[in-house]
């Protein structure tokens, strides 16, 4: 009962202050009245009474704020009073409000969206069971790179180690989906019968593959992903035994993978089948072939160097006992975790990212602090003010903290909006090789890091001023109409600026330099002319049983391609370069006179006659292919410049024999320019180029490539359509021009330049704004002096250079500190950086050019304003 | 008046006002005087620390406010004690007059 009476009288002054307070003076007059009764019927005189009364019961508004704060609701009321306050404080200062709240938000904003884009890659385990058993096993050639696995290899790791549970491997798989709907291409992947187990994630529905269904001409069966049985089959339950008609051939569907799968390797993997590979190991079949990757997963308690020992010993004495061809015997062999292999190739630009963004957040807490105490100073006569008024130090700090949060939490709020926004963005331009794309959310975490930090500064720097008005006399501050003392806090704000313009000419430098290396990417040579060229992958089915159909399909597909008005010429080609394929074999070569026999690992080109003239791949020497290079002809093969300096060293290789992987011996006719196969900022240019007739079998995916007249992308509809009048079932993808795929050869260098330039520009605005703001302050402080000066005969320009000297100072100060502090941190860079020193003197020198215009822009405002103070006012103010 | 005023013992003015209306119900100027001319002048009361009083005893449900009119047709905030009130006065009193009285058993061991 009482707890209830509190609480309905307590709402009751919420809701209707105005009653309330009312029924109070109400009480109060009549007790007056009462009190001035009593002493006018002791005999006095009316207005003597009166006064009497008054004296008694004291100052009326003193005795209504003390029965006021008696009730619980007073809390309440003064913090929204404060509130009030405090809104009413910041809107009349809109300027000081909007930056800060614009600062706290990028600072707390992007903060969250990096974070939160680098966690679930960086700094989150796999969403595996014991993610740190799941390693990948590698093959490292003598010059350090990397090949391929091989299934020969797979089958002795599986069969002699003991270190790990299970062993996989694995190979992309696009079948074609045939049937009621639209015939559809899925990714997928061929896997050993351990794949799911060396990952440790079981099927949800049905079961996993089993070593019987490993097996040579074994059961056709898949395992769906959550995704493409929900929609492909609409979550059917029953879907343990249905069959699905992949690539012209019926599979039995044995399992579903649980929805919660993120499956590392293959992130848009959704049909699963096994590998299916001879365990005789034909010598010539694939299962020596370099063209599968390998994954395991240890067992508890072995430690990976012990498993890379135990690899690389198996891996040496199979190489011993058998000798395959395909293998340099100097080849060896390593375990990584599953973790450090996603991440080998990204590691390094996400944490430049994370040091950029660290470093914005940084400045945000350094323009923050100093707005804050900007505006302290300034308002020190209000505090001193109040303070004489008789607001105690509590009831000002509590004020000033009001303050502080209300400009924290629509900071965080709009910060909220960047930070969802900007992982938003970052997913969406995110480079496609980015792992875990997927798992990125906004971090709540660093949200509520930002948020606390920015806050936590804001409180502190804003309590200040209100310490100093309660801690000092303030007579003396009131007297002290223009501050003269702000001497101190003027040091503190110009070494803060020093700090941010330092901070952001780091972030420039380092975006500086970024851009310049995507330039001189972009000047690099692909090796063939991809301008107006039209590109797409096209796919046979299974439906064609033999290498001749498959061969036929094509070249009349050719021929109907060639006849589209604005076509100029056209050809197919197994691998298309800069696209992402990768289609490698070892080029053997006899030994000779002067030279033993050697493999180099090369890419494999099988393409139709006029594929290297379409895309203008420049011929050396000896002759190009012509249509006599047919299938009863003598095998001919062009290698490229690289692999025929590399092999020949200068002799000439024309008639010389080349095998590659199990087809051959092919005689070389001649040596074609380097081409960029994987990305322009990698050599690795050796090819080999076989006529698509002569190459062992059919290539049942290869990508069209079509040179136009004008402009290539419009040609796509007729191209597409001219292929379909061939054979209208078969898919095709890919579709694109030569230029968005050398766009998309750099995704991941822009992707980390975006970055950087967002950040070199948030930083450049907030140093600019913190020196504006610092500068404008001091001649705010100073307009006296400036006013004496000016009447002691200073001219406006003298003042101008004054103002601006002080601003450019500063720069200079945090440019040479900035300067040391770029070069060591673009030691972090290094890997982002192609063909640019990470010292180069023409980015160093350009943006410290843009910083000093920035703060030029900076000072002049200011400047201009001190310019114009008039004497004759400023003098009579004083 | 004799002797010099004091104020209130912190803690008593709650028991003073219950007892007070105990006797009648009365507006706060009335509750004042009476206390002050019951204590013959000993106890002042300070009009803020009453109506604080008064706001926490009706909160507590130990006295019922209404506004009533006045002899002169004046509009007046009447306080009355309420059952709680009166045995929270009945507790407080038996709980005064044995510490009193201890506290003048000891005083006068003292003297």
């Amino acid at each position: 009962m009482p707890l209830w009476r509190r609480l309905t009288r307590g709402i009751r002054v919420l809701v209707r202050p105005n009653v309330a307070d009312a029924e109070l003076a109400d009480e109060l007059q009549h007790y007056v009245e009462q009190a001035t009764e009593a002493h006018v019927a002791r005999g006095l005189p009316d207005d003597e009474a009166r006064r009497l009364a008054r004296m008694e019961i004291g100052n009326v508004t003193i005795v209504r704020e003390q029965v006021r704060s008696g009730a619980w609701e007073d809390v309440i009321v003064t913090a929204l009073a404060d509130l009030r306050y405090a809104a009413r404080g910041l809107r009349a200062a809109p300027g000081f409000t909007a930056i800060t709240v614009l600062t706290l938000a990028i600072g707390i904003g992007g903060t969250a969206a990096i974070f939160s884009a680098v966690k679930p890659v960086l700094f989150e385990p796999l969403p595996y069971p014991h993610p740190d058993r799941v390693a990948m096993i590698l093959e490292l050639r003598n010059d350090g790179g990397r090949n391929s696995g091989t299934f020969g290899l797979y089958r002795a790791f599986a069969e002699r180690s003991r270190s790990f549970e299970a062993v996989a491997v694995f190979k992309p798989w696009q079948p074609t989906v045939t049937g009621d709907d639209q015939p559809e291409r899925f990714e997928g992947q061929r896997v050993s019968a351990g794949y799911f187990r060396s990952l440790g994630v079981a099927p949800m529905v049905g079961r996993d593959f089993e070593p019987s269904d490993d097996r040579f001409h074994g059961p056709n069966v898949v395992i769906l992903s959550d995704g493409l049985w929900r929609r492909r089959f609409a979550a059917d339950p029953a879907i343990v035994g249905r069959e699905i008609t992949l690539d012209d051939a019926l599979y039995t569907i044995v399992g579903v993978m649980p929805g919660g799968f993120d499956n590392v390797l293959a992130p848009s993997a959704s049909v699963w089948a096994p590998l299916q590979y001879d365990p005789s190991l034909p010598a010539q079949g694939r299962e020596w072939g370099h063209h599968l990757r390998t994954v395991g997963r240890l067992r508890a308690g072995v430690r990976m160097d012990q498993a890379a020992g135990e690899i690389d010993t198996i891996g040496r004495t199979v190489l011993n006992e058998r000798r395959p061809v395909t293998y340099d015997p100097a080849t060896r062999f390593t375990v990584l975790s599953l973790h450090a292999e996603l991440t080998r190739g990204v590691r390094p630009a996400l944490l430049a990212m994370l040091a950029a963004v660290a470093l914005v957040l940084v400045i945000a807490c350094v323009n923050v602090t100093n707005l804050v105490l900007a505006r302290g100073v300034h308002r020190r006569g209000e505090f001193a003010l109040r303070a004489a008024l008789g607001a105690g130090r509590g009831r000002l700090i509590r004020q000033l903290l009001t303050e502080s949060l209300l400009m924290a939490v629509m900071g965080g709020v709009v910060g909220l909006g960047v930070a969802v926004a900007g992982v938003r963005a970052l997913v969406a331009l995110s480079p496609p090789g980015l792992p875990r794309a997927g798992a990125i959310t906004v971090d709540a975490t660093t949200l509520a890091f930002g948020l606390g930090l920015t806050t936590l500064i804001g409180l502190a720097f804003g309590v200040v001023p209100a310490l100093q008005a309660a801690g000092s006399d303030p007579q003396q501050e009131l007297q002290h109409g223009s501050p003269r003392t702000a001497g101190r806090h003027r040091r503190t704000r110009s070494l803060l600026v020093i700090a941010e313009v330092a901070i952001a000419l780091v972030l420039l430098v380092s975006s500086g330099l970024l851009l310049r290396s995507l330039e001189r990417l972009f000047a690099v040579p692909a090796g063939f002319d991809a301008a107006e060229l039209l590109t797409m992958q096209v796919t046979v089915g299974h439906r064609f049983e033999s290498n001749d159909a498959t061969h036929r399909f094509f070249d009349a597909a050719l021929e109907a391609v060639r006849r589209v008005p604005g076509v100029a010429s056209a050809g197919f080609t197994s691998q298309l370069p800069l696209s992402g394929d990768r289609d490698e074999y070892g080029a053997q070569f006899e030994a000779g006179p002067s030279r033993p026999a050697a493999t180099f690992s090369s890419f494999r080109y099988a393409v139709s006659p006029d594929y290297i003239e379409t895309v203008r791949v420049p011929l050396r020497s000896g002759r190009l292919f012509d249509p006599h290079d047919g299938p009863g002809s003598p095998l001919v093969a062009l290698i490229s410049e690289s692999l025929a300096m590399n092999r020949f060293e200068g002799d000439d290789p024309i008639g010389q024999r080349v095998t590659i992987g199990p087809a051959g011996p092919y005689t070389i006719v001649g040596v074609v320019g380097d081409v960029k196969q994987m990305s322009l900022a990698l050599n690795d240019s050796d090819a080999v180029y076989t006529p698509a007739a002569q190459w062992r079998f059919a290539d049942r995916v290869r990508s069209l490539v079509v040179r136009a007249r004008g402009n290539a992308a419009a040609l796509a509809p007729a191209v597409r359509q001219a292929i379909w009048s061939v054979d209208k079932d078969q898919p095709i993808q890919r579709v694109a021009t030569f230029d968005d795929l050398l766009a998309a050869s750099a995704a991941e260098r822009r992707f980390a330049l975006l970055i950087f330039e967002t950040f070199a520009l948030a930083a450049l605005v907030l140093a600019t704004a913190g020196l504006y703001g610092v500068l404008s302050g001091a001649v705010a402080e100073r307009t006296r002096e400036i006013g004496v000066r000016a009447a002691l005969g200073a001219s406006r320009r003298s003042i101008l250079a004054l103002v601006v000297r002080q601003g450019m100072t500063l720069t200079g100060i945090g440019v040479v500190a900035g300067l040391a502090a770029a070069a060591a941190a673009s030691q972090t860079l290094v890997t982002l950086l192609f063909g640019v020193s990470r010292l180069d003197p023409i980015t160093y020198v350009g943006v410290t050019t843009l910083l000093a215009a920035a703060s030029a822009v900076a000072c002049a405002v200011p400047a201009w304003r001190a310019a114009r103070v008039d004497p004759a006012i400023t003098l009579r103010a004083e | 008046m004799d002797g010099p005023t004091t104020d209130v013992i912190q803690g008593t003015l709650d028991m003073l006002i219950l007892k007070t209306l105990s006797l009648e119900p009365m507006h706060g100027f009335g509750i004042a005087r009476r206390i002050e001319q019951v204590s013959r002048g000993v106890f002042k009361v300070n009009p803020g620390s009453l109506l604080t009083a008064f706001q926490r005893l009706e909160r507590d449900g130990l006295i019922d406010a209404e506004w009533r009119q006045t002899d002169n047709s004046r509009r007046a905030r009447f306080y009355r004690l309420s059952r709680a009130g009166r045995k929270r006065l009945e507790a407080e009193t038996a709980d005064w007059t044995r510490r009193a009285a201890a506290v003048a058993r000891l005083l006068k061991s003292e003297g």
